[in-house]
């Protein structure tokens, strides 16, 4: 009878729901009690400094490619011995999805994703970060990389002396 | 009700429920969109069931509200609503032929009222209230031959209608 | 009968009491929903504004008063204005013949716990509940919006059809109690409610309420998923209100002529008749928020499909049973 295995049906359906009425809520009373984000969580968005404590962003506009909805942008500069930096760097947390799309296209791991997801502001102007806001004085994830140390041009150690590089060719011997 | 309603209530009562009566049915017939006439009709029959309650006959009175009130004006309205009508009030006005048939029925009715009050019927003051049990005996014993007949014409009706509404035959 | 001001008084008293009473629990209906409904879902539900958030209602009125009365372009002013209150007053004069007490002594007066003691008091509920028609109705389509008008035009087919179903399932109760009165039918159960003889015209009555109050599985008119709000799509602020209280006053009315017709309205033993009546309609009421919390929504079609080839049909069958053994048993 079709009726009968309906009516079971319903009547299950309605034991569930009656069964759910007395479990516990799973809800956290967000103020109040705080959830520990996961390490990895993608919140508030940093730019880290290398092990030697300098900038790792070389300006290279990559993030700002990525970037989904455009809320990245810089302006590069050169230092001395060719390292680059960005001269101002601005991330609008307002326009922020928090994708992560940036931090996966830094190649020198200089932008990185924090678990403070706590960011609300009253003046939308003040989720506009510049690079004072964002530039902490750590290395963040990966504490040990240093894109200098891996670029193969001369800007932290002379040219051949970096990790996985061997001496440049001089191309005035005559040897192979 | 009659009885226990002193009177002067009930005459203000009654006139204003028949003013309001005899003006919407005025706008309902002079409203050019539909649906605002539908609003005018529905407030005259429900000033019009009021009516019929102070006039001590309450069931008539409920009848009206659930059947013309609440399933013929909703039908009306249903059927409206499903069908695009334009833009009823730029039409142009009905002529004359239209009118005629309109002015004869209320010629008629105005003469019928004025004999009416010139012979001066005596009419009861306060009508017995008529109770459900008496209407109920009176339709199924003494008219239970027309009840029953009407009933077969509905049921007819009914069958036509699921004959006309079924589906093709697969 | 003559008219004693104590009479006229205690008169006035009851329609203030009831207005107040019912208007204060359409709103805490509204806030037991949410917490109900939560409570199912595995959430906690409202509870910052006051303890438990109980004053979670009183918030919501704020926020309804003081929000902007918006009127659409090209909508038809004054039915716009107009088919809230049209929504939302026939579901409380329902109440006004639903007896929720016992007759008591006031005064050295017979004071009976019902407004208006008719003796078509169950024909004027089914002429209410057919005029509560308009306000859904004339709301959609004065929105000039064409959800609202979709919500509208099934508003009107689905409350016309159950308003069918309904009447036919009380057939039997008329028949049982020998009266259209309601205070009639609440005594006829003074040994045994009518639900022991009426299973099927129970049920049938029950849903046919869930589809007069549009309440999920036949919330067809606003579906939310398919039709934005439905016929209340282009309102806000308080005449938005007007329709959402009138939905849950709809519920307390229903409820109670359920608990009238079928449990016995307020009979029950040891607790006072007031308590049982209110604990009747207070348990119409979760199942109705229960049910919203288990079932889905049904197809528009197998909507109609079930009340014309299932409900009335069962329901037919059922008051020529009901003749029969009423014949039989003489």
């Amino acid at each position: 009878m079709k009726i009968v295995s309906d009516i079971t049906a319903i009547m299950t359906g309605m034991w569930i729901t009656w069964k759910h009425i007395f479990r516990r809520p799973v809800t956290i009373q967000y103020p109040e009690q705080k959830r520990t984000p996961y390490p990895r969580y993608r919140a508030r968005i940093v730019l880290t400094r290398d092990p030697d404590g300098g900038e790792r962003c070389v300006a290279c506009q990559l993030c700002s490619a990525a970037c989904p909805v455009d809320c990245i942008s810089m302006q590069a500069a050169e230092g001395v011995g060719g390292r680059r930096y960005a001269e101002w760097f601005r991330i609008n947390f307002s326009r922020c999805i928090f994708c992560g799309l940036c931090a996966e296209a830094c190649p020198t791991l200089a932008i990185q994703m924090t678990p403070d997801f706590e960011i609300c502001e009253r003046d939308i102007m003040a989720l506009v970060y510049e690079k004072e806001h964002l530039l902490i004085d750590g290395c963040g994830k990966s504490s040990e990389y240093n894109y200098y140390r891996h670029a193969g041009i001369g800007v932290t150690q002379p040219r051949g002396t970096g990790n996985e590089e061997r001496l440049p060719v001089d191309v005035r011997g005559l040897l192979p | 009700m009659c009885e226990d309603c002193c009177p002067d209530m009930e005459q203000t009562l009654f006139y204003i429920l028949a003013a309001v009566t005899v003006v919407a049915t005025v706008f309902a017939i002079s409203e050019k969109h539909p649906v605002h006439a539908i609003v005018y009709l529905v407030t005259s029959f429900f000033a019009l069931a009021a009516l019929f309650y102070l006039l001590a006959a309450p069931l008539i009175a409920m009848f009206e509200v659930i059947i013309y009130a609440g399933a013929i004006m909703v039908l009306f309205m249903f059927v409206i609503m499903m069908l695009d009508l334009g833009h009823p009030e730029n039409s142009a006005r009905p002529g004359f032929w239209q009118w005629l048939p309109a002015l004869l029925l209320a010629g008629a009715t105005l003469v019928a009222l004025g004999i009416l009050m010139s012979n001066r019927i005596s009419i009861p003051d306060k009508a017995a209230v008529v109770s459900i049990r008496d209407v109920a005996v009176m339709l199924f014993q003494k008219y239970g031959v027309a009840i029953e007949i009407i009933s077969m014409q509905l049921l007819f009706a009914a069958v036509g209608a699921f004959y006309l509404g079924r589906r093709g035959k697969q | 009968m003559s008219y004693d001001p104590i009479d006229i008084g205690i008169m006035f008293a009851k329609i203030a009491l009831v207005f107040f009473v019912i208007l204060t629990l359409a709103a805490y209906l509204v806030f037991a929903e949410r917490k109900v409904l939560a409570w199912i879902q595995d959430r906690k539900g409202p509870n910052r504004v006051g303890p438990f958030g109980l004053l979670q209602p009183l918030a919501d009125l704020i926020k309804l008063l003081t929000k902007e009365d918006f009127r659409p372009a090209g909508s038809d002013k004054w039915l716009f204005y107009l088919a809230p209150a049209m929504a939302a007053i026939p579901a409380i004069m329902i109440f006004s013949v639903i007896p929720f007490g016992s007759p008591v002594t006031l005064f050295g007066h017979q004071v009976q716990l019902q407004v208006a003691d008719l003796n078509v008091g169950l024909l004027l509920f089914m002429a209410l509940s057919a005029i509560a028609v308009y306000g859904v109705a004339l709301g959609g389509w004065a929105s000039n919006s064409k959800y609202a008008l979709l919500g509208s035009i099934r508003g009107l087919a689905q409350l016309i059809s159950y308003e069918l179903s309904m009447g036919l399932a009380l057939v039997p109760v008329v028949m049982l109690a020998r009266s259209f009165r309601l205070s009639d039918i609440v005594n006829a159960q003074e040994g045994c409610w009518f639900i022991v003889y009426q299973p099927v015209a129970f049920v049938i009555f029950l849903i046919s309420i869930a589809a007069e109050c549009k309440r999920i599985p036949f919330d067809l008119p606003e579906a939310e998923g398919e039709l934005v709000a439905g016929f209340h799509t282009e309102y806000s602020g308080m005449r938005f209100g007007l329709f959402f209280v009138g939905e849950y006053i709809n519920i307390i009315v229903l409820g109670g002529l359920a608990a009238t017709f079928f449990l016995g309205g307020w009979h029950g033993p040891l607790l006072p008749p007031v308590v049982w009546f209110s604990l009747k309609v207070l348990a119409f009421a979760f199942l109705f928020i229960w049910i919203r919390g288990t079932l889905p929504r049904l197809r528009y079609d197998q909507l109609m499909h079930f009340c014309w080839k299932v409900l009335t049909p069962l329901a037919l069958i059922n008051v020529l049973v009901t003749a029969w053994w009423m014949v039989l048993r003489g």
